[in-house]
């Protein structure tokens, strides 16, 4: 296989797992200060495109052109609407149902992430359809013989990686982040110390959220499409690439990502049979993963606590 | 008595309420009706008289059960000739079937099982496949479709048994993703378009030609609610044979707390792996019959969503609860079908119910009784 398609192949995969780790990152911060899954995550990403295209649609239609300008809002309107969208999911839907069964929290965020998805489907002006995301960023690139490496999906890349390094640097060197740090380890312990416990968890929901409206802008940007369904998808890789890494764990979470594109990649790339069967081999590869590394990859630390 | 009294008239309100809805042509009535039970509901769910009203109606339970019966027939017997709500009812009392299984996984041991709807197209493609191939009865097919279910989902028995919570949950989530995807990529299952099946027949018994027995003339989707019905009777029966008996309580001991199970000297395993094929098997002869009845089948009808309902009727109806799921999966098969103002907003509708119950009340509509042992007071 020639280089120049090799590096198109990695390029595409790095681009996607880029996108799954910062969904993954979100989960994996939810379930940090909360011990939950909160499943509406990849249906709040949808809701983060969704809300960049309406601020592009509103701001050309009032004569805007500078492609800058309508980049800022497009991401700026995704991230206000996705941490607002956290926080409430948080504040109404997981902190009521924070004491019951594992799987009722999983099934309460779920069917709000349909409701979600739904809201998109039938009031979004034409939400039932496929919408056509607009390009803001330069579509030239250095060439290399005949593979192109594109400006725009470099700077996607470079951002993507800079957001989830402010995030870390945000966790390990903030006050807030020793707060959430804190809530983590051990909420009763975390409240006798004087933190807010709720404003915490609403905190670091409307954080992982935005880190989700970026994925979504990305994803938008990357294939000019978006769609009320892209969520669900997105959301379960997410899910599957936090729990691959392990839960609670930030590199856990991006070594996930990336390892969960790279399974995609390969099995479209390198199986002998029809690339069709990528996504059937990616699942299944996370099944056995799963099998042989109970908590993922880089596992759970807690003990058993009978 | 009093309880007894209770029961016939909850079975003849119950009857009496699904043939109006099941009859109701304007949506306007059908609006109307709708609304009516909602708000019946609700009192009753105020007052805990729904609560009340149950127990005392499940007292006797096997009149309740032979009551339920019944009023299916009777229901089935009314509409002979309305097609439309004959094939409503039997889809219905499929979907019992196949929450029956999920019930023994997840209500019983506490195994949660998210690809539900793949397991129902692990038996239905069963079904398919087989019939078209070669001329094995197709009673026996029915049953073909349980043993391919339950052996498919072996496949997940290990990291099953190895995972918990939403370890475990995202496995099967996984499988659901990963089912669906290969039937549609999968040219020898017939790919995106499905497969067409064989008309169903059970020794002299066609099952696609009109009914005219005697005086008796209607519907040949009578015969398919006779079948349904005998089905769900029988997996009815064993399903809560088995949660009385002593394997009832050691899945429960199982799903409330694996350590002092473990220390009781349950092998927590072996309960895991029984409830999952049990229900697995329930829930393929279930899509074998559905199969059969609609005649085809594709990726469509199996997807995670599909899924997603089928642990939505448990949750809703109670889970661990047979009583619960069966008018849970009525509600959530009819609503939508009946009513067709909502038609386009019925997944915003019954999702939206879902977070409303499991924040308000978390036990389902009708939650399971408390086990008594027996020589306890009542």
């Amino acid at each position: 296989m020639p280089a120049e398609v090799i590096a198109q192949y990695a390029m595409n995969g790095a681009m996607l797992g880029m996108m799954y780790a910062l969904v993954a990152v979100g989960f994996t911060l939810f379930f940090g200060v909360l011990d939950v899954i909160q499943f509406s995550h990849g249906d709040v990403v949808a809701a983060g495109a969704f809300a960049g295209l309406a601020a592009w649609t509103l701001l050309t239609s009032a004569g805007v052109t500078s492609p800058g300008l309508l980049l800022l809002a497009v991401i700026g309107s995704a991230a206000l609407v996705t941490a607002a969208l956290g926080a409430l999911v948080a504040r109404f839907i997981v902190l009521p149902v924070k004491s019951a069964p594992q799987l009722n929290v999983l099934l309460v965020t779920l069917m709000g992430g349909t409701v979600l998805r739904e809201c998109i489907r039938l009031f979004y002006p034409g939400g039932s359809q496929p919408k056509l995301f607009p390009a803001l960023l330069p579509a030239t690139g250095w060439s290399f013989g005949t593979f192109l490496l594109r400006f725009d999906n470099v700077i996607l890349l470079v951002s993507g990686a800079l957001l989830i390094a402010a995030t870390h640097l945000l966790i390990t060197r903030t006050r807030l982040g020793l707060a959430i740090r804190a809530v983590a380890q051990d909420e009763e312990t975390a409240r006798t110390m004087g933190i807010d416990f709720r404003k915490v968890v609403l905190v670091t929901f409307a954080l992982g959220s935005v880190l989700a409206a970026f994925a979504g802008v990305m994803d938008g940007l990357y294939y000019n499409e978006v769609f009320f369904g892209m969520g669900l998808l997105l959301g379960v890789i997410g899910f599957a690439a936090a729990v691959l890494g392990g839960l609670g764990n930030l590199y856990g979470a991006i070594v996930g990502g990336f390892l969960f594109a790279a399974l995609q990649t390969i099995g479209a790339v390198a199986l002998p049979f029809a690339s069709a069967y990528k996504d059937v081999f990616a699942f299944g590869v996370v099944i056995i993963l799963m099998a042989i590394r109970p908590t993922g990859l880089i596992g759970e630390r807690a003990s058993e606590r009978v | 008595m009093r309880s007894r009294a209770a029961a016939v008239l909850l079975a003849a309100l119950a009857t009496a309420f699904a043939w109006l809805l099941l009859r109701a042509e304007s949506q306007g009535a059908i609006a109307a009706l709708i609304a009516l039970a909602v708000l019946a509901g609700f009192a009753l769910l105020r007052t805990r008289l729904l609560d009340a009203f149950t127990r005392a109606a499940l007292r006797d339970e096997r009149l309740a059960q032979w009551l339920a019966f019944a009023a299916v027939a009777v229901l089935a017997l009314l509409l002979p000739e309305d097609d439309f709500s004959l094939l409503l009812l039997t889809r219905v009392l499929i979907v019992i079937v196949a929450c029956l299984g999920l019930n023994v996984q997840l209500g019983y041991a506490g195994v949660v099982n998210f690809a539900g709807a793949s397991f129902f197209g692990v038996g239905g493609y069963t079904a398919a496949v087989l019939s078209r191939a070669t001329g094995l009865p197709h009673l026996l097919l029915l049953l073909a479709g349980g043993v391919t279910a339950a052996l498919a989902g072996t496949v997940l028995l290990l990291p099953i048994l190895r995972t918990r919570g939403h370890y475990a949950a995202l496995i099967t989530i996984a499988f659901a993703l990963l089912f669906r995807t290969f039937l549609e990529v999968n040219d020898s299952l017939g790919g995106p378009q499905g497969l067409k099946l064989p008309e169903l027949r059970i020794g002299p018994i066609r099952f696609n030609d009109p009914v005219a027995a005697g005086p008796l003339e209607g519907s040949f989707y009578l015969k398919y609610v006779v079948l349904a019905l005998l089905v769900l009777a029988f997996f009815f029966a064993v399903v809560q044979r088995l949660e009385r008996s002593w394997i009832g309580l050691a899945l429960d001991a199982v799903r409330i707390d694996e350590t002092a199970a473990a220390t009781f000297g349950l092998d927590i395993a072996r309960w895991k792996i029984a409830a999952f094929v049990i229900g697995n098997f329930v829930i393929g002869v279930a899509g074998a019959l559905s199969a059969f009845m609609i005649g085809f089948i594709a990726p469509n009808n199996y997807s995670f969503a599909e899924s997603l309902i089928l642990v939505s009727i448990l949750l809703l109806g109670g889970v661990g609860n047979p009583w619960g799921l069966s008018l849970a999966a009525a509600i959530v098969i009819l609503l939508p079908e009946k009513l067709q103002i909502i038609q386009e907003y019925r997944f915003l509708m019954f999702a939206s119910m879902v977070v409303l119950i499991l924040l308000f009340r978390p036990a389902g509509l009708v939650p399971r009784p408390m086990r008594r042992l027996p020589g306890t007071p009542r």
